[in-house]
């Protein structure tokens, strides 16, 4: 609540700021520049402070918007309202051309990849005789509304800053939403939301459009504001100040892009005005500066201006979350009934066998254990069946469909649900936001009920389900907290609490006891037999043999990527095989 | 059909350009493969080389010399900070001459020695003597405090120092673009075309620094430390290899191969402060066909973009940028089918 009241007063001010007795002209056009750039740094803190994908080619989807709006309405006599859906869906249609190669880069190659192609439209721009040459287009008719031109740079003032909240708002909207975990989960959790179902690919070109769009919207608007066009501010520089802007401004933070627009714009004008009185007319001081800051920024405040303002905002009350009408479920198969079966398969990386012709099954309502000792190919084997990776040989089958090229995402479609040996949570986002990625597949909303706040019935659901399955494993009173803040123990269970949320019909376990107190394993161990008892299958890896042998139905052992053995836990444990893998045969 | 003279003459002016993308696109891999860093400030060295040789040679002293002192003392005063406590007599000594001394030795001899009768030779000294320290500074001020963050925070500081670098570039060098005499009128007519004495200087020099390059990794105990760190950089520190020291050495020498680049440059073509950064681009596309991390592949590919560049320039002059940075696009992608990236690193 307070913060929608930071935010009213916010818009207030920016709504009286034009009318404020003894406010300069310039400080207007002033305002209207940081407007303009806060759009473009929106998107960028959205592909790149949230999603991970850093771009410095922004400025030129500015361009494509700004162009597409100069060449129809001054050659077509086109209204500039008119060019607006035009000019957005060209810039989104170049987004998804560029994007589908630009997502798919990885790491590094990325950004090289938006400096490449920035520079190169740069010089398209420059080059095309119908968009000007490097002179550009001019005589770009003003906005209007009700015939009443916009002309005025007060009045386009306010139609700037309109679009910045309208856009802030959306975007705000949009992290907070089942896809917004999702683009949260992009940077650093790519194999876990993966596992729980969401197509990271076809995620990051949704959000890669997303920023392109706002920066086609500040092109729009900045056609009709300049009322000229010209390569210059749709260059790889201008690209650079705009990723400087939302790293400034704490790239991640939505309010930080207004933050660092504010900051850079605000400098900017400042070092142009002075520099010339100290240094004479050619010195580029701003660069200077800006470069400088950039670098000292990333050496001491890698988290931006945002993260320390927001310090000082009076922190918001954890929401509560009401209940909603329970998801549907999945129908469980019969106890007994073949749930999952692995036939002959076999993992080879190069010359090395990982995992050599392995068959075994797991039934319905049972808890199978895949024990071995380390590098005996457990992992692997789990890699195998839950579809991060693909066997070189042999079948895998789950609820009667074969599996064995099935992506991640597949297969947790059909309800198979993972946890990971290294724990893999989204640190920063709160355990009740980590558990409900887990649900993401049983929602529906997508990204423009999420924008437009259409969303909430849905989200509600998936978050009363998300809280059920918190308190059901007893960690409600952890519910609002970093997930990084907890012990690795209560880590695990908040991991086969997010592996719940999917509704599996079967949950691997990765060593689900490896870090747990004694009181913590009793703890897991009767959670699992209780899980049991619902119906649900579950197989694990695991080390602790006392664990294994007191929970499971069913043991299968590995060593060196082979089966040695299965059975009845009893009978595993007077297997000779497997004392002599575990013991060296001193047994 | 095209004619097999102009066939001739594109192919020596690629391959001219595209020895200089190479000499750029082998500093490119040796800082990336020691640091990580992706180093877009490389062009930045052969705009500086190429504009304080031109300067030179006009008798007069470029204001590289200044930076130079500047860059000592800020490199001097971030040791003294950080490590200060911890420094004994001697490492300060060592820091005072090398942070300090050198830098105002340097900016002297220029003063010293700048006129209009200079040899070219003394003058190709000066500008290699004022540039190369420069990397070991930057390294130390921009690039050594946050050197074991991930590449892309590496990254976007190589940015910014760009960003800088070029205002820096406008201040001292001013927007008239500048070129120098060659370095020897002498020429070889070979068949149908004419090698000048610069073209056969820039192959000297390519062949030279790569061989240079090859013996100091494979024969030096400095460059197996280098490689040691590029692979791994907790191990080499464990087995005592200064990684900091690697990392500046690498710079001073990238920034060293930068000016040299520029001074061999700069007769064939007028420079501006901030030309460089599309020269260094071009080595890039190189570097990264080569993947960042091979030697004789990064050659090859340089001498590529150099002769594709000469080609689009002659048949679509317009469109030559876009051209040769759209090369790098498929390469990109190639190279992500390969690469396997984990969560941790991104």
């Amino acid at each position: 609540m307070r913060t929608r009241l930071l935010l009213l007063a916010a818009i207030a001010l920016v709504a009286l700021a034009p009318v404020l007795p003894g406010v300069p002209p310039f400080w207007i056009t002033l305002l209207s520049n940081i407007g303009l750039a806060s759009l473009v740094t929106l998107g960028l803190v959205l592909l790149t402070g949230v999603g991970g994908l850093t771009s410095f080619g922004q400025a030129a989807f500015c361009g494509f918007a700004a162009y597409t709006s100069a060449l129809l309405t001054t050659r077509y006599g086109f209204s500039p309202w008119l060019t607006l859906p035009i000019a957005l869906s060209v810039t989104a249609f170049a987004a998804v051309v560029i994007g589908l190669i630009t997502v798919r880069l990885s790491g590094h190659y990325l950004p090289l990849g938006t400096i490449a192609w920035g520079i190169s439209i740069f010089y398209l721009f420059g080059r095309i005789e119908m968009l000007g040459r490097h002179d550009g287009l001019s005589g770009i008719p003003p906005l209007s509304i009700l015939g009443m031109s916009l002309i005025d740079p007060k009045a386009i003032y306010y139609v700037i800053w309109f679009f910045v909240f309208a856009g802030s708002i959306a975007t705000l909207n949009l992290l907070d939403s089942r896809m917004g975990r999702a683009i949260r989960a992009l940077r650093g959790g790519r194999v876990a939301a993966e596992s729980f179902g969401i197509d990271t690919a076809r995620l990051k070109l949704i959000v890669f459009v997303y920023a392109a769009v706002l920066a086609g919207l500040s092109g729009w608007l900045y056609a009709h504001y300049q009322r000229t066009v010209n390569p210059t501010p749709f260059g790889l520089n201008a690209g650079i100040e705009y990723l400087f802007m939302a790293v400034l401004g704490g790239a991640g933070y939505v309010w930080g892009a207004i933050a660092g627009a504010f900051v850079v714009t605000l400098l900017k004008d400042v070092l142009q005005r002075v520099t010339p009185l100290i240094f004479g007319e050619l010195a580029q001081v701003d660069s200077i500066v800006f470069g400088a800051l950039l670098v000292l920024c990333l050496q001491f405040a890698p988290r931006g201006v945002w993260a320390f303002i927001r310090r000082l905002a009076p922190a918001n009350s954890a929401p509560d979350i009401a209940d909603a009408p329970a998801l549907p479920k999945r129908d469980i198969a019969a106890t007994g009934d073949a749930l999952l079966s692995v036939e002959a398969i076999r993992k080879q990386f190069g010359g090395l066998v990982a995992v050599n012709d392995v068959s075994f099954g797991v039934k319905s309502g049972e808890i199978v254990a895949l024990i071995g000792p380390n590098g005996a190919g457990k992992s692997t084997t789990f890699n195998l069946i839950s579809g991060v990776a693909r066997p070189t040989s042999g079948q895998v089958r789950f609820a009667g469909r074969d599996v064995s090229s099935a992506s991640a995402q597949d297969v947790a479609r059909l309800g198979m649900a993972r946890t990971f040996q290294h724990v893999k949570l989204l640190p920063e986002m709160s355990v009740l936001e980590n558990v409900a990625l887990g649900a993401h597949l049983r929602g529906h909303a997508g990204v423009f009920q999420s924008l437009a706040r259409l969303d909430r019935a849905d989200e509600a659901k998936l978050l009363a389900e998300a809280r059920r399955q918190i308190e059901r494993v007893g960690l409600a009173e952890h519910m609002h907290k970093p997930a990084g803040s907890l012990a690795l123990g209560q880590q695990r269970i908040v991991e086969i609490t997010r592996a719940l949320c999917l509704d599996p019909r079967l949950l691997l376990l990765d060593e689900p006891a490896a870090g747990l107190r004694h009181f913590e394993k009793q703890q897991l161990a009767r959670l699992l037999g209780q899980l049991r008892t619902e119906g649900m299958s579950i197989l694990l890896v695991e080390h602790d043999m006392g664990f294994v042998m007191d929970l499971t139905d069913h043991i299968v052992v590995l060593d060196f990527g082979s089966k040695i053995a299965e059975g009845k836990p009893e009978a595993i444990r007077q297997n000779p095989a497997v004392l002599e893998a575990y013991l060296g045969g001193v047994a | 059909m095209i004619d097999p003279i102009i066939l001739l003459f594109l192919l020596q002016d690629g391959l001219t350009n595209g020895a200089l993308y190479a000499l750029l696109g082998l500093a490119l891999v040796l800082v990336f493969t020691v640091t990580r860093v992706i180093f877009i400030p490389q062009g930045e060295f052969v705009a500086y080389g190429a504009l304080s040789y031109a300067l030179l040679e006009t008798g007069r002293v470029p204001g590289t010399i200044w930076l130079l002192v500047a860059m000592g003392v800020a490199a001097f005063a971030i040791e003294a900070i950080t490590r200060g406590s911890r420094m004994t007599g001697r490492e300060w000594t060592t820091a005072a001459v090398l942070d300090l001394g050198l830098p105002i030795a340097i900016a002297g001899l220029t003063l010293a020695f700048a006129s209009k009768t200079t040899p070219a030779l003394v003058n190709l000294l000066l500008t290699l003597a004022m540039i190369a320290p420069l990397g070991p500074y930057l390294y130390r001020i921009a690039f050594q405090p946050i050197a074991d963050s991930t590449i892309l925070t590496l990254f976007t500081t190589a940015i910014g120092v760009h960003l800088a670098m070029t205002g820096l570039g406008l201040a001292l060098f001013g927007a008239e673009g500048l070129r120098a005499k060659p370095l020897t009128d002498a020429s070889l007519p070979v068949g149908p075309i004419v090698l000048t004495g610069q073209n056969i200087a820039v192959y000297l020099a390519t062949a030279a620094l790569i061989i240079g390059l090859w013996l100091f990794f494979e024969r030096s105990l400095y460059g197996k430390a280098l490689r040691a760190t590029a692979i791994n950089r907790v191990g080499a520190r464990l087995v005592g290899i200064r990684t900091s020291l690697s990392g500046g050495l690498t710079f001073g020498l990238a920034a060293g191969i930068g000016a040299i680049s520029g001074i061999l440059i700069v007769p064939m073509t007028t420079i501006y402060y901030d030309s460089g950064f599309l020269i260094g681009l071009k080595g890039f596309v190189a570097a990264i066909i080569g993947a960042l991390a091979s030697y004789p592949a990064t050659a090859i590919a340089a001498l590529f973009v150099g002769i594709a560049e000469a080609f689009a320039s002659f048949y679509a002059s317009a469109f030559k940028e876009i051209i040769v940075f759209m090369l790098i696009v498929p390469v990109l992608v190639w190279r992500s089918l390969g690469a396997v990236h984990d969560d941790e690193e991104e």
